[in-house]
């Protein structure tokens, strides 16, 4: 069953870097590398250090951004999720936020806090945020009132009610909303580097493509969509360790 | 009037003597204009099972929560072993119709629960969890978790759970009405068994006629709007007949269809 998993997998990378050699090839446009040379561009860029280099950059504010959107999110969410008044006093803000055209507001978060490492957690945080609230609120707010009532009636305390049922509860939801939230780190963490200052990754693909070393610019964008796919697949693998019960869903279902 | 036929049946049935684990006393709850409950009053007698049994609509379920220590009453006040009621306690433990049980933790760790809750250390209450399993006719599926089990074999979990904290009082909110009909006849039989073994009080939801006749010690039917209760029945000499006989017995049927013609007018 892992294995043909595991199979599927490999089959689609083979097929979506197949496409992109063969479109490459055509070529679709003189500005398209194939797979190939692009992955050439990122050995080279490896090797010879520029990629450690541009990801101790960009890690920082995803990193700092990414932990202060979970932590931050995930408590936020539960405090939204299990009292009415801080949801009608948090909600709309995160929603409004989840629909904000970032890259339009950053020139205001840059007037507001410089072009610092505080502008670009920033804008990690409006993109990763909002749909970790969000996702832990509604999960909450949905937990089964019958195992409520079944911790009650056995006497658990209502921190062991929040700890012990609650939070398991909501935790398929509340990991789901941690994956899109943590992809769209990433995607504000590139996009902070390209709208702010070009430091890091965001500095590969702009200057790469300013002097049109195009395998170097698809290079870049390669290696954070794998690292995000890494980081994904690594979260799926804790979710599975903490919640092992909940992979095939609910007992009421 | 409908509830006359009832009258002769419990006419029948021996005068009542007993000690009382469960007192409720002039219980009213509303749900702000809606009167669920209005002034009900009612005794459980110790070591015996009682099942409410009425059309749906009729209360029978916040009774029992409000037992359960689940629900606020209004007004009135539920008296078990002499103690008023004022939230969940540990004399009383509670069988859910869902079966309420935590999809992450495997059968020995739900089962456990209870006693979790109490504080009971590990070893300990593995231990008892286990003996419970195995009463219930679990045993080997300890690892096991919920979704790996068939309904019948879930409410079991959910059954053991409850006896494991070893409360006086044992409620059970319909907890036979989500497994298939086979599996209900089994658990019902099982019931009588347990309620013989152990030396508990039973407070038994269902809307089921056939399963509080052939289950109850003690049947109390609440009618619906305002919720109130219209009749006690003491079922007398069948009780000792075994589990096979109960269902041809004479009075087993006369109550089961006095039952029906006093509640066939509040079924829409």
């Amino acid at each position: 069953m892992l294995n043909r998993a595991l199979l599927l997998k490999l089959l689609s990378a083979v097929v979506l870097f197949g496409a992109w050699e063969i479109a490459g090839r055509i070529p679709v446009s003189f500005a398209f590398p194939t797979f190939l040379e692009s992955m050439t561009a990122l050995f080279e860029m490896t090797m010879n250090g520029m990629m450690f280099q541009a990801y101790s950059e960009t890690l920082r504010p995803l990193a700092i951004g990414i932990a202060i959107s979970a932590v931050l999110g995930i408590a936020i969410g539960l405090w939204v999720g299990l009292n009415s008044f801080f949801d009608w006093l948090f909600s709309p803000i995160f929603i409004v936020m989840q629909a904000a055209p970032l890259a339009a507001l950053i020139p205001l978060l840059v007037l507001a806090y410089g072009i610092g490492l505080t502008s670009k957690v920033i804008v990690v945080c409006i993109m990763a945020m909002p749909v970790i609230v969000l996702n832990t609120s509604g999960a909450v707010r949905n937990t089964p009132e019958s195992i409520k009532e079944m911790g009650q009636s056995f006497l658990a305390s209502k921190t062991s009610i929040l700890l012990r049922i609650v939070i398991p509860a909501a935790s398929p939801v509340i990991f789901a909303g941690l994956r899109l939230g943590i992809s769209a780190g990433f995607i504000g963490a590139i996009l902070a580097e390209l709208k702010i200052t070009p430091t890091g990754v965001g500095d590969i693909i702009t200057y790469s493509r300013s002097i049109a070393d195009y395998p170097s610019m698809y290079a870049a964008i390669f290696s954070i969509i794998l690292l995000a796919v890494l980081f994904l697949n690594l979260l799926e693998k804790i979710e599975k360790v903490l919640f092992k019960g909940n992979q095939r869903g609910y007992v009421s279902d | 009037m409908a509830m006359s036929p009832i009258k002769e049946v419990t006419a029948q049935t021996t005068p009542m003597e007993f000690e009382s684990a469960v007192s409720v006393r002039n219980i009213s709850k509303n749900y702000g204009d809606v009167e669920a409950l209005r002034d009900m009053s009612l005794e459980f007698p110790r070591g015996q099972l009682t099942s409410l049994l009425g059309p749906s609509g009729c209360g029978k379920t916040t009774l029992l929560k409000i037992i359960a220590g689940l629900l606020e009453p209004t007004s009135g006040q539920v008296e078990v072993n002499g103690k008023t009621v004022s939230g969940p306690g540990k004399d009383r433990a509670f069988v859910f119709q869902d079966f309420a049980l935590l999809p992450w933790a495997t059968v020995i760790r739900n089962v456990a629960f209870g006693l979790e809750m109490r504080g009971v250390a590990a070893s300990e209450r593995e231990a008892i969890a286990e003996k419970y399993i195995k009463e219930v006719g679990l045993a080997g599926f300890e690892q096991s978790y919920p979704h790996e089990l068939s309904g019948g074999m879930r409410q079991r979990v959910g059954l053991a759970r409850a006896l494991a904290v070893d409360s006086d009082v044992l409620l059970m909110d319909e907890p036979f009405s989500a497994v298939d009909e086979q599996t209900r006849r089994k658990f019902q039989e099982d019931l009588l068994n347990l309620v013989q073994i152990e030396n508990k009080t039973f407070i038994f939801v269902t809307h089921s006629i056939e399963e509080a006749v052939y289950v109850s010690d003690q049947i109390a039917i609440l009618l619906p709007r305002p919720s109130r209760v219209s009749e006690i029945i003491r079922p007398s000499s069948f009780r000792d007949k075994g589990v096979d006989n109960i269902r041809r017995d004479p009075e087993y049927l006369d109550i089961v269809d006095n039952i029906w013609a006093s509640l066939r007018g509040y079924v829409e």
